[in-house]
C-alpha cells in the first residue's frame, strides 16, 4: 500500500510542480490566479498521500524526506504528468485529462477502507470537479476558437494521446490494494472518464484522438528526460542542506 | 493651494473656482469621492498614475518571488510561496479594477508597463538569489510595504482606500510568514544563517529606498497631501519602518548593514547612515540588476497569450452568434 500511495503521491507533486512552473508567466491575470490553485490542489494532495505512505513505510520519512530526497529512478508518476507544460492548450489538456480520471477516482476512494484515503477523497472530489470544469472551459474555447487556437488544440491532443493509457493500469502494488479496498479500480474508471473526455471534444469541435500506441513505465520508474530535471531543480536547495529545517 | 497641479487638464470637468473650492471642502471633510463623483482632472491623472504603478508592481512583483516556487525546500513552503504570489496577482487584479474605475482600461495600463511609460516599484529590480531572499522580502518588502499602505486605507478616493484594506490584511500575513521563515533560518545551521544575514545585507537599503526621495526631493508629495491621497511623508514612513524593524533583526540575531544605525534616545527612533540616491536613481531609470529581464518576462507572456485572448474573444462571439441564430429560428 505504501507503494501504491506513492505512485499516486508522484502524480500529484509532478502535476502540481508542473503548473506552478506557469506563475507570473499566464496568458492573462485571471490565469495567473487559477494555475497556482490548481497547483495547490494536486500538491495539497501529494503531502498528505505523501504523509500517510511515510506512516506506512515506517522508516521515519516524512513528506519532505519522499519528496525530495528520492531521486527520478525511484519516482513513480505516470508519464501525462511529467510532460512538458507545452503552450497553453497542452497545459489545459493535460490538466483536464488527469482531473477526469481523478474526480471519479476519488468519488469512488471516499469508500475505501483506509481513513486517510477516505479523507484525502472528500476534499480531492471538489477539487478535481472545479479542475474539471476550469480546464474543460478552455479546451472548448481554444478548440472552437481562432484557426491557430484550434491548430494548437489539435497538436496537443496528439502530443498526449500516448499518455492517457497508463491512467487506467494498474501496477503490482495497486492492484493489491484495488483488491484490499483501499483504492478503486482504475481500468473500472475508463469509460467515465472518455464520456467526460469525449464530450468535450464534441464540444470543442474537435474529432477524439484515437491513440495508434501507448506510452508507459512510470509506475517503474522509467521516466523520459524532463522529469530528471524537474527533480534537479526542485530537490537543488533542499539536498544542498541536508537535515536543515525549513 | 493643490489646484497648482492641474497640469494637462482635459476639460472633462468644468475647473471653476467654486467647484474646485467644493471639491476640497469634500476633501477637509474626508468624504470619500467615488467614481461617478465629478473630480479635477489631475486628481484623476495622480490616482490612476499611482493606481496603476501600484497594479504594475504587483504584477511584477510575483517574478522574483516566483522565481522560487520550483526549488522551494519543503512542501509546506512551496505551497506557501505559491499562495503568496497567488495574492500579488489579486492585488493586482483589483487595483488594475479600481484603476479602471477612472476611465482607463487594464489593456491600456498594460501596455504602458510593457513600453515603460509606466514605472513599478523598483525594488522588483533586484534579483533573488537564496532562499533566504524570500523570507526577506517578506519581512522587509511586505513590511515596507505595509508601512505605505495602511495610511492608504485612509485614501479620499473610495475604491482605492476599501482595496487597500484588504490587501494589506494580507500583506501583514505575508510579512509574518517572511519573518517566520527568517525565524527558521536563524534558528537553523550556520549555513542558513550566513543565508539570511547575506539577503538581509543585500536587502536593507532597497527596502529603506522603497518609501521614495527625501521630503525635500519629493515631487509629487504636496498636492497628493493635499489631495488625503497621502497621508504621511516620505522619511516619516522610512523612519517608522526603521523603528520597527531593526529590533526584529536583533531578535533574530542579524545584523542590519548600516553602522551608523543607531538608536537616538533624544528623537525617540533610530538614526541611519546616508541613503545611496545615485543607486536608487539608476535602478528606477532602468539600471538594475533585472530591470531588462523582469519586462521581457512580463512582455514574454503578454505576447505568448495573445493567441489564446484572441481565441477567447473569438468563442465568446461564436457562441453569442450561435444563441442568437438559434433564437430566431
Amino acid at each position: 500500500m505504501y507503494r501504491a500511495l506513492l505512485e499516486l503521491a508522484d502524480d500529484h507533486l509532478v502535476l502540481g510542480h508542473r503548473v506552478s512552473e506557469w506563475c507570473g508567466h499566464a496568458p492573462m491575470l485571471e490565469e495567473d490566479l487559477a494555475l497556482p490553485n490548481m497547483a495547490l490542489d494536486c500538491i495539497g494532495t501529494a503531502r498528505a498521500l505523501y504523509a500517510r505512505a511515510g506512516e506506512l513505510e515506517g522508516a521515519g520519512r516524512d513528506e519532505d524526506a519522499l519528496a525530495y530526497f528520492r531521486g527520478e529512478r525511484e519516482y513513480l508518476n505516470c508519464l501525462l504528468v511529467e510532460q512538458p507544460n507545452g503552450d497553453f492548450a497542452q497545459t489545459m489538456l493535460r490538466q483536464l485529462g488527469f482531473a477526469a480520471f481523478m474526480e471519479p477516482f476519488w468519488r469512488a476512494a471516499a469508500q475505501s477502507s483506509d481513513d486517510a484515503v477516505r479523507g484525502v477523497a472528500g476534499k480531492a472530489v471538489k477539487e478535481m470537479a472545479y479542475n474539471i470544469r476550469h480546464a474543460g472551459e478552455w479546451v472548448v474555447r481554444l478548440g472552437d476558437g481562432t484557426d491557430e487556437s484550434t491548430g494548437r488544440m489539435r497538436a496537443a491532443s496528439d502530443a498526449l494521446a500516448p499518455y492517457w493509457d497508463e491512467l487506467f493500469l494498474s501496477s503490482p502494488a495497486t492492484q493489491e490494494a484495488e483488491a484490499a479496498g483501499i483504492l478503486p479500480e482504475r481500468a473500472g474508471l475508463r469509460a467515465n472518464w472518455e464520456q467526460v473526455m469525449r464530450d468535450v471534444f464534441a464540444q470543442a469541435l474537435l474529432d477524439w484522438p484515437e491513440a495508434t500506441w501507448s506510452q508507459g513505465g512510470g509506475r517503474e520508474g522509467r521516466h523520459g528526460e524532463g522529469l530528471g530535471h524537474l527533480l534537479a531543480e526542485m530537490q537543488s536547495v533542499a539536498r544542498a542542506h541536508p537535515g536543515a529545517t525549513w | 493651494m493643490y489646484a497648482q497641479g492641474l497640469i494637462g487638464a482635459d476639460g472633462r470637468t468644468d475647473e471653476t473656482p467654486e467647484f474646485l473650492a467644493a471639491f476640497k471642502a469634500r476633501i477637509d471633510a474626508e468624504e470619500k469621492i467615488e467614481p461617478k463623483d465629478a473630480m479635477p482632472e489631475g486628481y484623476r491623472r495622480t490616482l490612476i498614475r499611482q493606481i496603476g504603478q501600484h497594479a504594475h508592481s504587483e504584477i511584477v512583483g510575483m517574478l522574483p518571488e516566483g522565481n522560487w516556487i520550483t526549488r522551494a525546500p519543503s512542501l509546506k513552503r512551496k505551497a506557501a510561496l505559491l499562495a503568496k504570489v497567488q495574492d500579488e496577482g489579486g492585488h493586482g487584479l483589483y487595483l488594475y479594477a479600481a484603476a479602471e474605475t477612472l476611465g482607463v482600461s487594464r489593456e491600456e495600463m498594460t501596455e504602458e508597463l510593457l513600453d515603460g511609460r509606466a514605472k513599478y516599484s523598483s525594488i522588483f529590480n533586484y534579483p533573488t538569489l537564496t532562499w533566504a531572499d524570500i523570507g526577506t522580502i517578506g519581512w522587509l518588502v511586505d513590511g515596507a510595504a505595509i508601512m505605505n499602505q495602511i495610511p492608504l486605507c485612509r485614501c479620499s478616493f473610495g475604491p482605492y482606500a476599501r482595496a487597500m484594506i484588504r490587501v494589506c490584511k494580507e500583506e501583514s500575513f505575508h510579512q509574518r510568514q517572511g519573518y517566520e521563515i527568517m525565524l527558521t533560518l536563524c534558528r537553523g545551521t550556520q549555513a542558513q544563517k550566513d543565508m539570511a544575514q547575506d539577503a538581509l545585507n543585500r536587502w536593507w537599503w532597497p527596502s529603506l529606498m522603497m518609501f521614495g526621495p527625501h521630503d525635500a526631493d519629493s515631487t509629487h508629495s504636496d498636492q497628493s497631501m493635499a489631495w488625503k491621497i497621502k497621508r504621511f511623508s516620505n522619511d516619516e514612513l522610512r523612519q517608522k519602518f526603521i523603528d520597527a524593524t531593526v529590533p526584529q533583526a536583533e531578535f533574530l540575531g542579524l545584523t542590519v548593514p548600516d553602522p551608523e544605525c543607531k538608536w537616538n534616545e533624544a528623537k525617540g527612533g533610530y538614526d541611519h547612515g546616508p541613503i545611496d540616491w545615485d543607486e536608487f536613481w539608476r535602478v528606477v531609470k532602468g539600471g538594475g540588476v533585472m530591470n531588462r529581464e523582469r519586462i521581457a518576462a512580463r512582455k514574454k507572456a503578454w505576447d505568448d497569450g495573445a493567441w489564446v485572448r484572441e481565441a477567447a474573444l473569438v468563442h465568446a462571439e461564436k457562441r453569442k452568434a450561435r444563441k442568437a441564430a438559434m433564437a430566431a429560428e
